[in-house]
């Protein structure tokens, strides 16, 4: 934005945190719900100088960053070297949605023989270079801040910024889903239907909605803060649900955060382990 | 005989598009050899990762594909499968489902227009810019995409990967109260959503005619969203489900995006609101019908450039449709019907907000899927976007290599290319030889 006049005298645009957004293997969502602040954008964009969003903006300025919003996973030799870079510009650099925080529901390659995979979709699968893992920016470079999500909610995005630029810890739940279903006044799934529900296991940020809906959680929020995923799934298996049903569950949009990729490993007759790094 | 004359343009990151790729052109004395779109969005493998899984996954995974568009793939793949188990859906859910889909159409063109496309014409860098030219305009913008991702909240319980639906319906049917409440602000966007057309139409286009087949669905009497038969500008028209009768994908060595080209020649072709405009003017509703005849365009139109003209219809058109769908609505039970697994095969065709989108699913009698295939709008759109290039950028080669790439990146921007949707899309770089 160079070329546009600051509106407040008093503010240097030297002054202006320098926000960037990066994109990894993901669906575009996450950083969507950036420009879904329908109401705040413009009022963000005042606060903080956006100099790097492909999808936003064809003006691109180099680093350092004052803030690094990453989305997306690691799947590729490329994308490996490119979130050093990205981490070495960036002073606060914060994970945005499951695939940044988990892998994505493209981890669920991680369990499966990758060449396979490659020839099942593309014709000449030489063309196509990957690694056989989908994995969290975590499992790669220092992250300060994750939020969770698939997709992100706008509101907490809000949120996390907002913090950054009065420099206090952004406050997003740790809690299950659970909780904010009483507080919505939601019948609860797991006890009252035949429906499998992630709840009890799940963080918070979502809303509740799935419940709202008439049906179970499907733990796009990944795990919660200390999940006991294993009674929960034994509750299930006992005389509610198969394990056929209960392992694609636990193993979608975020199947490779751990405590759901080792709950789910466990009750899999099938499965050796997602864990292949 | 003078020496070759080698000149490269790079374009790596294809800006205010969804997704990323780059461009490459190839020039050999000053004429135009090649031009490549480089989808290196990183593979994802839908299609392998949904084999095995419960079928009713799929509307919810194949949603990951696309954070702009995920209604698309879930109305593809719900029609699909219901095809595949033998499910006949009841009229209200059919109409529940076009709402939803209007909510989509509503906030993607939104997005598109407003956020990505509009800064070309006026030549900013971003809708933030604009903003400071055209405060009301892009605030009236950001209004309407708001809008669709409030409809898209109340029916589908989220705008981005929407939660409520499912296999033979939805998991619950809103209440009337919760519809009615759209009422008023669908009534203030059908009117704001008069006004960006007019405006958009009066742009200035650059003077660009392709020699295009354009496929769109065609219904007997709706503008297409759900359903039709696949019709085409050169005379086609088949059942959606007969799709790879008449199309195939291809795979090409400079993209992880497979390009699908049209049978039997392996010619290109292309989707999005031009191609459905141009098919099915005459079905849309009665406001947006009008507005159509009253704003001095010359129908049918091919160039790609005036697409956001037929995208500003179209919204009209989804509001219209909207706010007729939340005024009569009196409910809907059962919300999501019953079924039994089976053997089965299914194929689907509906209107993505960039263009027609095709899947197709094989199910097993365990209730899981056995096979996936997923055709997005843009990697029908690709090769024809290498095509227009190669014809537009003659006039362009006296100009120095920034103006070029920037005027490609414009041209591809009004195919609003959804590259994370092609990946199965684009860097631009350009050499001269």
């Amino acid at each position: 934005m160079s070329t546009i006049p600051n509106s407040s005298p008093t503010v240097t645009k030297s002054h202006k945190p320098r926000l960037a957004v990066f994109k990894f293997a993901s669906c575009d969502g996450c950083q969507l719900q950036l420009l879904s602040c329908e109401d705040e954008l413009l009022s963000l964009a005042d606060q903080l100088e956006i100099v790097h969003f492909i999808e936003a903006s064809s003006q691109i300025e180099q680093g350092p960053y004052d803030i690094a919003l990453v989305e997306g996973s690691i799947t590729t030799t490329s994308d490996r070297g490119r979130i050093q870079t990205i981490r070495q510009q960036s002073k606060t650099l914060i994970t945005i949605g499951a695939c940044a925080t988990a892998g994505g529901i493209q981890a669920l390659k991680n369990w499966a023989d990758h060449a396979e995979f490659a020839r099942s979709v593309y014709a000449n699968p030489q063309y196509v270079e990957t690694l056989s893992t989908s994995t969290a920016i975590a499992d790669h470079v220092r992250v300060d801040f994750e939020l969770r999500g698939c997709p992100i909610n706008r509101l907490q995005l809000i949120e996390v910024l907002q913090s950054l630029l009065a420099d206090r810890r952004p406050r997003t739940p740790a809690h299950c889903v659970c909780l904010d279903c009483k507080r919505r006044g939601t019948v609860c799934i797991a006890v009252a239907s035949d429906e499998a529900c992630l709840g009890p296991i799940t963080q918070a940020g979502c809303g509740a909605i799935c419940p709202a809906y008439n049906r179970g959680c499907y733990g796009c929020f990944g795990p919660a803060a200390q999940p006991n995923c294993d009674y929960l799934a034994d509750w299930y298996l006992q005389d509610r649900m198969s394990a056929a049903k209960l392992v694609p569950l636990l193993r979608n949009f975020n199947a490779a955060a751990p405590e759901f990729r080792d709950c789910g490993d466990r009750i899999d007759p099938n499965s050796d382990s997602g864990e292949s790094l | 005989m003078s020496p070759q004359q080698t000149r490269t343009i790079e374009v790596a990151s294809i800006t205010r598009v969804e997704g990323e790729g780059a461009l490459k052109v190839v020039l050999e004395n000053e004429k135009v050899v090649d031009v490549q779109l480089a989808i290196y969005e990183p593979p994802r493998f839908f299609e392998a990762l949904l084999r095995g899984r419960p079928v009713e996954d799929t509307p919810d995974i194949t949603a990951r594909i696309c954070g702009i568009c995920p209604i698309a793939y879930q109305m593809t793949a719900v029609h699909a499968l219901e095809v595949a188990l033998g499910i006949e859906i009841t009229p209200e859910i059919r109409e529940l489902r076009k709402l939803l889909y209007c909510g989509e159409w509503i906030e993607s063109h939104g997005v598109h227009m407003h956020l990505l496309h509009i800064p070309d014409f006026f030549h900013c860098h971003s809708s933030i810019e604009l903003a400071k030219i055209y405060p009301a305009e892009v605030n009236r913008g950001l209004q309407l995409k708001k809008i669709g991702n409030h409809l898209l909240e109340v029916l589908g319980g989220r705008a981005v990967h929407p939660v409520n639906v499912t296999v033979g319906g939805f998991f619950r049917a809103p209440t009337r109260a919760e519809l009615y409440s759209l009422v008023n602000e669908l009534k203030w966007g059908l009117d704001a959503a008069i006004d960006v057309a007019r405006w958009v139409a009066d742009f200035t286009f650059p003077e660009f005619v392709g020699d295009y087949e354009m496929v769109a669905l065609c219904h007997d009497t709706e503008y297409p969203m759900n359903e039709g038969d696949i019709v085409s500008t050169g005379g086609l028209r088949v059942a959606a489900c007969d799709f790879e009768q008449s199309f195939v994908e291809r795979h090409v060595r400079h993209s992880t995006a497979l390009q699908a080209v049209r049978l039997p020649a392996e010619t290109a072709y292309c989707v999005g609101p031009l191609a459905r405009m141009n098919l099915n003017r005459d079905k849309l509703a009665t406001t947006a019908r009008q507005l159509s005849d009253d704003l001095g365009f010359d129908w049918p139109c091919f160039n790609p450039y005036a697409s956001i003209v037929a995208r500003a219809l179209e919204v009209v058109h989804a509001f219209e449709v909207a706010l007729n769908i939340v005024q009569e609505y009196r409910g809907c039970t059962p919300a999501r019907l019953k079924y039994k697994y089976r053997d089965g095969e299914g194929a689907w065709a509906t209107e993505a907000p960039r263009g027609l989108i095709y899947h197709r699913y094989r199910v097993c009698s365990d209730g899981t899927l056995a096979f996936a295939k997923i055709v997005p709008p843009t990697s029908q759109n690709q090769r024809q976007i290498e095509l227009d290039l190669a014809a537009y950028l003659p006039r362009l080669l006296s100009s120095d290599d920034a103006t070029i790439a920037l005027e490609c990146e414009k041209l591809i921007r009004s195919y609003d290319p959804c590259i994370s949707c092609a990946t199965h899309f684009l860097k631009l770089e350009m050499q001269r030889r």
